[in-house]
């Protein structure tokens, strides 16, 4: 059965229609790529599924139950976490209490216990403190656990909304631009990262982001996005080659320039020549 | 295995210890500011101990979660007149009991605390479910309606004396209950609570939910419970201040909760740094006391106060402490660096 399916969501903002009708599923442990051009309704897909938005057509299914317009709380307690586009981190909060703030599952002791220190708020705490560490240790922040988030540098405060997503115990990922601000050098550690996610916590990932490169290594199945609408779906090396695709995205003149530009910016980063080659 | 920490018996005895010797600290204190300070004097240290009540509460929710209140001179006054209404009415049952004395005093006056905080709670609760479901700035502009509601419906309640104020059944006016002893042993159990909540699962979720509160929700905080809770702890913080304040005085009238009541507090935790409960406690003493000095000046507190707040921006814009706390390590962070 999919982990998440959408049935032709729609959203509407004013006049302007960002989502007409889009559907698609995602598989148990895969790793799903969304992608397309900027204003495409990547963004707004994931709002829509952790409920930051109410759909204005369609359902949102989520492990066979209707989750759509659910609170985003809600959806999160149910088991889709998520990371965002522009990081939003608690940046006044040390690293390890940001991972902790997540920590809804182990998180049994009420405020009672909390006045009272007792047993049972100890034992959370330790908890705490056991699972934010295994998740800082994966992502390699043990080192910085005291230090204020906002005093991290870009590509670890992105590593660190992943670790903090994770504390939810999560069964899906939702990863909004994760690579955006890496050097190629980090995003390659994060590809890594990302199929650690999937075979070793057996993790179902959608991934939207621009950087092709990560995508086309990483994503077992695509879904383009152009103007709110689906224009194709597959496997990397079938995307890749869709002549909507490829004239939606790169919004090239000719399809052998289209082609031969994408296959440069999805070539691995380290057979890559010198240089930027953002995609 | 025992995991290593384990809370056992000897822990709770420890606590239990600790806490005879604190009360014990408080009332041997008591004693001495009671023969050794002038009445004019002794009244000022009990204004600073209903201050660092005030502070500390109104702290939990304007500055740990950041949601701003700007009328709980209002929850101050639902405290303040439930507790010598609850006071007066419960006094002679008691004595009946137990006779005269302190113990009945005590008995009466802190029942009548609890019935104060309470209500001020359930007020807190009224006001607060249906302003912190929304994000935004509308919990001040309801609390700011609510504070003058109040104060208006005790102006105009025949029962509780209206404008010129509940001075009781008794014409001697309200009983002096406020003691050094009864304030401060409420002082540490209003700071004892507040600080365990902040430092919990539940204080870092507030401090996220005033950090960012979409990705507050995103990690399944429950935000609103959250927020009501903070707030409806605050109110009742406020309550318990304005039940002391009441037997400070032989009555209390509407106009000793105006909204320059409200101001006050926000001043006391913007001094001591907002999100600190520290800071919330040295913003307490220094109004009690500076308004002391000011008193002379009445009307033109409120000049001196929008002065004070504006070199305090400029020079210290975080507020004495910022959002940290007064502990040994910071001095020695400090002494470090030099």
């Amino acid at each position: 059965m999919s982990v998440l399916v959408l049935e032709k969501i729609e959203k509407i903002f004013g006049g302007l229609r960002a989502i007409g009708g889009v559907s698609f599923a995602v598989e148990p442990a895969q790793i799903f790529g969304l992608i397309g051009p900027n204003g495409a309704g990547k963004t707004t897909i994931f709002n829509v599924v952790t409920g930051v938005y109410r759909p204005d057509g369609g359902r949102v299914r989520f492990d066979g139950e209707d989750i759509s317009g659910w609170p985003p709380a809600k959806v999160a307690a149910r088991g889709i976490a998520r990371t965002f586009q522009n990081i939003r981190l608690f940046r006044s909060m040390t690293v390890e209490q940001n991972v902790m703030v997540a920590g809804f599952r182990i998180h049994q002791a009420g405020l009672l216990s909390a006045v009272l220190r007792n047993q049972r708020y100890r034992d959370d705490e330790r908890e705490f403190r056991r699972r934010a560490a295994e998740l800082l240790d994966i992502f390699k922040l043990k080192e910085l656990a005291g230090e204020p988030a906002d005093s991290l540098p870009y590509g670890s405060q992105r590593r660190l909304e992943i670790a903090r997503a994770l504390m939810l115990s999560p069964k899906l990922l939702l990863l909004d631009e994760p690579a955006a601000g890496m050097n190629s050098q980090e995003a390659m550690e994060l590809e890594k990262q990302i199929r650690f996610l999937r075979d070793e916590l057996r993790l179902t990932v959608v991934l939207v982001e621009h950087n092709m490169s990560v995508v086309m290594a990483v994503c077992e199945n695509i879904h383009v996005l152009d103007h709110g609408e689906t224009i194709a779906e597959g496997p990397p090396a079938q995307v890749k080659e869709h002549p909507k695709v490829l004239a939606a995205y790169l919004g090239e003149e000719s399809e052998e320039q289209a082609v031969a530009d994408l296959e440069a910016v999805s070539r691995p980063l380290h057979e890559r020549p010198e240089g930027p080659a953002d995609g | 295995m025992a995991a290593p920490d384990r809370l056992t018996t000897k822990d709770w005895l420890i606590r239990v210890a600790i806490s005879t010797a604190v009360v014990a600290g408080i009332w041997g204190i008591g004693q001495g500011v009671q023969v050794g300070l002038i009445e004019y004097v002794q009244r000022i240290v009990l204004l600073c101990g209903i201050n660092i009540i005030l502070a500390v509460g109104l702290n939990l929710i304007n500055g740990t979660t950041g949601q701003f209140s700007i009328g709980h001179a209002g929850f101050m006054a639902v405290g303040a007149y439930a507790t010598a209404f609850c006071g007066v009415k419960l006094a002679p049952a008691v004595t009946a009991a137990l006779g005269t004395g302190a113990i009945a005093d005590g008995v009466v006056f802190n029942a009548a605390l609890l019935v104060g905080a309470l209500l001020a709670g359930v007020a807190g609760l009224a006001v607060g479910v249906p302003s912190l479901r929304l994000k935004g700035d509308y919990l001040a502009i309801v609390t700011l309606g609510f504070g003058e509601i109040i104060r208006l419906l005790f102006n105009n309640t025949k029962a509780l004396g209206s404008a010129t104020g509940y001075f009781g059944d008794n014409p001697a006016g309200l009983p002096p209950y406020t003691s050094f002893f009864w304030v401060y042993v409420w002082v540490v159990v209003v700071v004892l609570i507040v600080r365990n909540i902040t430092f919990s699962q539940s204080g870092r979720s507030l401090i996220a939910i005033r950090e960012d509160e979409i990705a507050a929700e995103a990690m399944a905080t429950p935000t609103t419970r959250l927020k009501v809770t903070a707030f409806t702890v605050s109110a009742a913080t406020a309550g318990i201040a304005g039940g002391l304040f009441a037997h400070m005085q032989s009555g209390i009238r509407p106009e000793d909760f105006k909204f320059e009541k409200s101001i006050d507090m926000i001043v006391m935790i913007i001094i001591g740094g907002l999100g600190s409960i520290s800071g919330a406690v040295i913003g307490g003493i220094f109004l009690a006391v500076t308004l002391e000095l000011m008193r002379d000046l009445q009307e033109y507190r409120l000049v001196l106060y929008a002065l004070l707040l504006v070199v305090i921006m400029i020079v210290r814009p975080e507020g004495l402490l910022g959002t940290r706390e007064l502990s040994p390590s910071m001095f020695k962070k400090k002494a470090g660096a030099k």
